[in-house]
Parts: structure tokens; C-alpha cells; sequence
């Protein structure tokens, strides 16, 4: 670790860890999705697809993991050019709210 | 003759235009421009998928939709900001890992990140032309 000032604070590395592991989830589901893309395409073996346990048990942590790993490359996206704390704060907690009602709209999509 | 250039320190100043960015610089900063711009697309995604799941007409309706040519070019710049990132995303887990850290191995990586995203873009779209 490098020498620092101790403050109580955490220094990131919480959502650090987090960006990488939901990456994983991310990468993951892309080549479960490729694997089970229906071929040839139609509506009904695409409601079908989703119709499934485990692909809505999957696409759920793939929404989980978009909400956590936006919301910290968003907050880093606002930390870096938005100096006005106010301004910041603002744009944060929008984007905060912003993706996780798209969540619930997912969570609707998914099980409908 | 004397080398009177050496002598004083020079103020450094480095050109930050993306122009002007080594590869692996570009890399970063596109990694950056296409989680963006993912960010801004969710509701396209979702939009997509909410009505190509809701029935048989909406399934049809995005069908149409994505035929028109100004969709085409938005699906296609979508999938390659997907790509770039996925790819850009895979490149920073490994070297996360510490591997390909050298200054050889990261340009040469951060070469291949365009290479199999531009090529990978380049496909689909003709594909889907």
C-alpha cells in the first residue's frame, strides 16, 4: 500500500473491486447470450429465451452488475470534469436515480 | 561548440490532444467516450427490449425500426462502443493482473483492442446492412 495519511476513509478500492467483478458478470453474460441467441430468430424462441428461469435469473445480475458498474464509471465521468461540488452532486444523484429506476424497468421486462 | 540547450531546465508541455495520444492513450480515452455513451443508450436498449419481448406486433415494430438506415448507424455505433469496451475492459483486467504491463507489450495490446473491435463493428454492420 502506499504511505498515506490514514482518515478512516475507504480510498476506492470497494469500488474498484466492484467495476472488476461486475465486468466478470458482464463478459460472462455476453457468451452465455451468444451461446443461446436464438438461430434461426423469431418472436416466439425470443420470448422463450427470456421465458426461462435461469436466463432471467442471468440477465438479473447482468442488470445488477450495469446499475453498480455505470453508476462508478459515471461518478469517476462527473468526479473528473465537473468541478462545481454542487453541479457534481447534482449530476451524481440524477445518475444514481436515473439507473436504478431503468433497473425496475428492467426487473419489469424480465418478468413480465 | 558548447551545448548551451542542456544547461537550463526547460518547462515540459505535453500536447493532451487526443490526436496526439499514443495508442494506448487512445485506448483509454475511447474507453472512457464509450461507457458514456453506453450510459446514454440504456434507454434505447431497454426500449428495444421491452418491445421486442411484449408481443408478436412489437416484435415486428422493432423489426421495422431497426431497418430504417438513421437506427442502423445508431445499432451499429452501439455495438461498436459495446465492442471497443468490452475489449478495452478485457485489456485492463490483464493488466490489472499484471500482465502485458511493458511499454512493448501495452502498445502492442492496446493495437489489438482496435483491431479485433473495429474489425468485429466492421462485420456486424455489414451483416446487418
Amino acid at each position: 500500500m502506499v504511505n498515506r495519511i490514514i482518515v478512516g476513509a475507504h480510498y476506492g478500492l470497494k469500488d474498484w473491486l466492484a467495476q472488476r467483478v461486475t465486468a466478470l458478470v458482464m463478459i460472462a453474460y455476453t457468451v452465455l447470450f451468444l451461446a443461446v441467441w436464438p438461430r434461426p430468430m423469431s418472436y416466439a424462441a425470443w420470448k422463450a429465451l427470456f421465458a426461462h428461469g435461469w436466463m432471467q435469473f442471468a440477465t438479473f445480475l447482468l442488470v445488477a452488475s450495469v446499475l453498480i458498474h455505470a453508476w462508478i464509471g459515471m461518478r469517476n465521468i462527473w468526479m473528473d470534469y465537473v468541478k462545481h461540488t454542487g453541479l457534481r452532486l447534482a449530476l451524481q444523484v440524477a445518475t444514481i436515480l436515473w439507473l436504478v429506476g431503468c433497473a425496475g424497468w428492467a426487473m419489469q421486462i424480465i418478468w413480465r | 561548440m558548447p551545448d548551451l540547450t542542456a544547461k537550463k531546465k526547460r518547462p515540459l508541455w505535453y500536447n493532451l490532444s487526443p490526436l496526439n495520444l499514443p495508442l494506448p492513450g487512445l485506448v483509454s480515452i475511447l474507453h472512457r467516450v464509450s461507457g458514456a455513451m453506453l450510459f446514454l443508450g440504456l434507454i434505447g436498449f431497454l426500449l428495444l427490449l421491452d418491445m421486442s419481448l411484449a408481443s408478436e406486433s412489437g416484435y415486428a415494430q422493432v423489426g421495422e425500426w431497426v431497418r430504417a438506415p438513421i437506427v442502423k448507424l445508431l445499432v451499429i455505433a452501439s455495438i461498436w462502443g459495446l465492442l471497443h469496451h468490452l475489449c478495452a475492459g478485457i485489456r485492463h483486467l490483464f493488466l490489472d493482473i499484471d500482465i502485458g504491463t511493458s511499454l512493448h507489450a501495452a502498445r502492442r495490446s492496446a493495437f489489438a483492442v482496435f483491431v479485433v473491435s473495429l474489425l468485429m463493428a466492421t462485420s456486424i454492420a455489414v451483416r446487418i446492412w
